[in-house]
């Protein structure tokens, strides 16, 4: 009698976990501390800091033209673009125009590397759920677009190609042609990926209905990018502040309703699609023009604060300056969008699984130096 | 002087039994027999999972655009061996606050489950350890006694992510476990003996997944599914589950003793393959139609020993198929698939075999 009674007493404890800081899924160096019951999430707190190099700080030390290729080391994955932003904003501040051919010539580069960014988090999400074998599809069609990228400025990640006032040097003259075989290459391959991922049984039973987050949930927690507009936000920088050339292209902004796993999923995998459009659009139309409009070797700002956005592959990027009118800014905050959209993982995986979690992490998409910076 | 007939080992083992009771007494006759028998097995055991590794990973591959091992030996043959001598030399790390007893038995246990079952597998006509009547039932037995060294090395280890691993690995093969008795009890049913060479004479006129009518189809694919799921590979490999619990229930092992895993879970997926073959394709039985003479007699000319390795690859082949596509399935998936569709399927495809066999209705 004694031991069955003793047997009924069990009791079942909650324990911690820490996942990461060097976890295979958590895609760098974040740490999350779990709080499970058995399988089941109860708590989850994220810890980061592990990868900070302090890169606002530097910038008050730094000279205007030294900033832009900081912001190479933030989010590795759209280097291009990050550099695009602080470029933009000196543009602006100082009234510089850019010609077309700048304008055309980025717009391009700045959609290739979405693609490249959207293909490398495709292979990840592949390996976080178990197939390994879209990962190295992924990089296959990747390697494409980084051969192009190193064409044409000598370098396949950080890419430094943005300079205040328009591009570092022009394109190489196989540009256009390497980046029609690659759309032409792309057209048939992305298909491949609906088939391998997309649509398998197991797939949608991991990722649909999973970690979701409501239109409001997604304002108020300050989403951006595709995370966001899986929830029904409509807020792309590129359709709503045009900039660069995207005023001058067709394409649709994807919005979904859903707000789960897989609607992240798919509004990055029918962004390729409309990545791929904007490039068709301008390949053959890239105007002539400079690609440097003049400026002095040591750029100062006015006295004033400037704010300058642009849509990355993972959302709004934003740097905020403010100038005394010095060589390097009195202060400078990025808003980068990885740090939102990690904490709606706060609210997405309580109650769900630890296999969940991976899938949810996998589909915000986070660049962990990028939270960091 | 030995007899030799690849057709036929039988002649080769009577030949060695008969040349060794001429110079021995019969008990060590029986003592010599049984040490080289288990010299055997061990050596076959342990190069089939060197070539297994070495298949996967070009397999894996293959379908991954790479080229695979290929710095090694020619086409990178020895790769496996390489990767054995270097895990060989690997320092034994124990987790602090391990149970150190528990923690080095698991790799033994796990690993002397895989072994068990081999003996009992027919290779080829003659060439079969031992013959026992419950043959099936001693193969399935066996292959659920290494889930123990699973349980108790996840334990062991003082490590949450193999603690976690542990568990969904037990609560997996204790499922899955239910289905592969009852697919495999659909041929039994059939065949009317657990014995394996009755099993196997069966299919002399055509093997049982072209005689079974469907239920031997329905039988099939959920021997398969579960027979993944036994082995823990994936998309049933939630017990390592690398992304989510890094290496799962070996998590703290280190050289030789992650080996020794290895091995178990390689030697396990050559066993459920031979059961599958046997079971479903008749073992090392040629392939024959019915009362096509010609035919049949061209099929024997390839021999028996040939066929069961071919259709072993051919299915191992399949679940690597499987494994290198598909995502992974979560916990509660995995016991829903178990218990909300293969178990009932099961359950009304032994009624369905059982109504066959009490009309006649098989041939």
């Amino acid at each position: 009698m004694e031991a069955v009674k003793e047997k009924t007493d069990l009791k079942t404890q909650e324990y911690f976990v820490n996942m990461g800081p060097q976890h295979p899924s958590t895609h760098g160096v974040l740490r999350l501390m779990l709080g499970l019951d058995g399988e089941i999430i109860t708590s989850i707190q994220p810890h980061i800091g592990y990868v900070h190099r302090s890169i606002e700080k530097m910038c008050e030390f730094d000279n205007y033209r030294q900033i832009v290729h900081l912001t190479d080391r933030m989010d590795y994955l759209s280097s291009h673009t990050s550099n695009e932003a602080v470029s933009m904003l000196i543009e602006n501040a100082l009234e510089i125009e850019v010609s077309d051919r700048v304008k055309v010539i980025r717009t391009i580069f700045d959609e290739l590397s979405r693609i490249s960014s959207h293909q490398l988090w495709w292979a990840s999400v592949g390996m976080d759920l178990g197939a390994l074998t879209a990962f190295l599809y992924g990089f296959r069609d990747r390697e494409m677009i980084n051969d192009i990228f190193e064409e044409t400025c000598g370098a396949r990640l950080t890419m430094n190609y943005n300079v205040p006032g328009g591009l570092m040097f022009d394109i190489h003259p196989n540009f256009q042609k390497r980046v029609k075989e690659f759309i032409t290459h792309f057209k048939t391959k992305l298909p491949e990926y609906d088939q391998l991922l997309s649509d398998n049984v197991i797939f949608r039973m991991r990722t649909e209905g999973i970690g979701v987050i409501s239109k409001e949930d997604a304002i108020s927690f300050g989403l951006s990018g595709p995370t966001a507009r899986a929830s029904g936000v409509a807020l792309d920088l590129r359709k709503s502040h045009p900039y660069m050339a995207y005023d001058r292209v067709d394409f649709e902004s994807i919005v979904m309703d859903s707000g789960d796993t897989y609607a992240r999923y798919k509004v990055r995998i029918l962004e390729m699609w409309e990545s791929m459009k904007i490039i068709e659009q301008l390949i053959d139309n890239i105007p002539e023009g400079d690609i440097q409009a003049p400026t002095k070797a040591l750029i100062k700002l006015p006295k004033g604060e400037f704010y300058q956005r642009v849509e990355t592959a993972r959302g709004d990027f934003g740097v905020y300056v403010v100038s005394e009118g010095g060589k390097s800014p009195y202060r400078l905050k990025f808003r980068s969008p990885s740090f939102s959209n990690l904490f709606s993982l706060t609210q997405m995986a309580v109650g769900g699984k630890i296999a969940d979690l991976v899938a949810m992490m996998a589909t915000l998409d986070i660049v962990v130096p990028d939270i960091d910076r | 002087m030995l007899a030799f007939s690849i057709y036929d080992f039988s002649t080769l083992t009577k030949s060695i039994h008969e040349s060794l009771l001429s110079t021995f007494s019969p008990g060590w006759t029986m003592t010599i027999e049984w040490t080289i028998i288990g010299l055997i097995l061990i050596l076959f055991a342990a190069i089939a999972v060197l070539i297994l590794v070495y298949v996967e990973r070009k397999v894996a591959a293959f379908f991954q655009l790479r080229l695979g091992p290929n710095r090694v030996g020619p086409y990178g043959i020895f790769q496996t061996v390489a990767d054995f001598i270097k895990l060989l030399m690997k320092e034994h790390i124990t987790s602090k606050n391990a149970d150190k007893f528990l923690f080095n038995l698991a790799p033994f246990i796990i690993v002397t489950a895989a072994l068990l079952g081999i003996g009992a597998i027919p290779f080829a006509l003659g060439l079969h350890v031992f013959d026992i009547n419950i043959g099936l039932f001693y193969l399935t037995a066996v292959s659920s006694v290494g889930v123990l060294g699973i349980l108790i090395g996840g334990w062991a280890g003082n490590n949450k992510y193999s603690l976690i691993g542990a568990l969904r690995s037990g609560a997996q093969i204790v499922s899955y476990e239910l289905s592969i008795t009852l697919s495999l009890l659909v041929i039994v049913v059939l065949v009317g003996s657990l014995q394996l060479s009755d099993i196997i004479a069966s299919q002399e006129n055509g093997w049982w997944i072209f005689k079974g009518h469907i239920s031997a189809w329905i039988a099939f694919v959920i021997f398969m599914i579960a027979g993944t799921a036994e082995t823990n590979r994936g998309p049933f490999d939630l017990a390592e589950a690398e992304s989510e619990l890094t290496a799962g229930f070996h998590t703290e092992y280190s050289g030789i003793k992650f080996a020794m895993f290895f091995l178990a879970e390689y030697l396990s997926l050559f066993i459920i393959t031979s059961i599958g073959a046997i079971v479903f394709f008749g073992g090392w039985m040629p392939f024959h139609i019915g009362s096509w003479e010609a035919f049949n007699n061209i099929m024997d000319y390839i021999p028996p020993i040939v066929w069961f390795f071919s259709k072993v690859s051919a299915l191992i082949g399949l679940i690597m198929w499987f494994k290198w596509t598909f995502p992974r399935l979560r916990i509660d998936q995995l016991l829903n698939l178990e218990w909300k569709y293969l178990l009932p399927i099961n359950l009304f495809n032994l009624i369905l075999v059982s109504f066959i066999v009490l009309m006649g209705w098989y041939f």
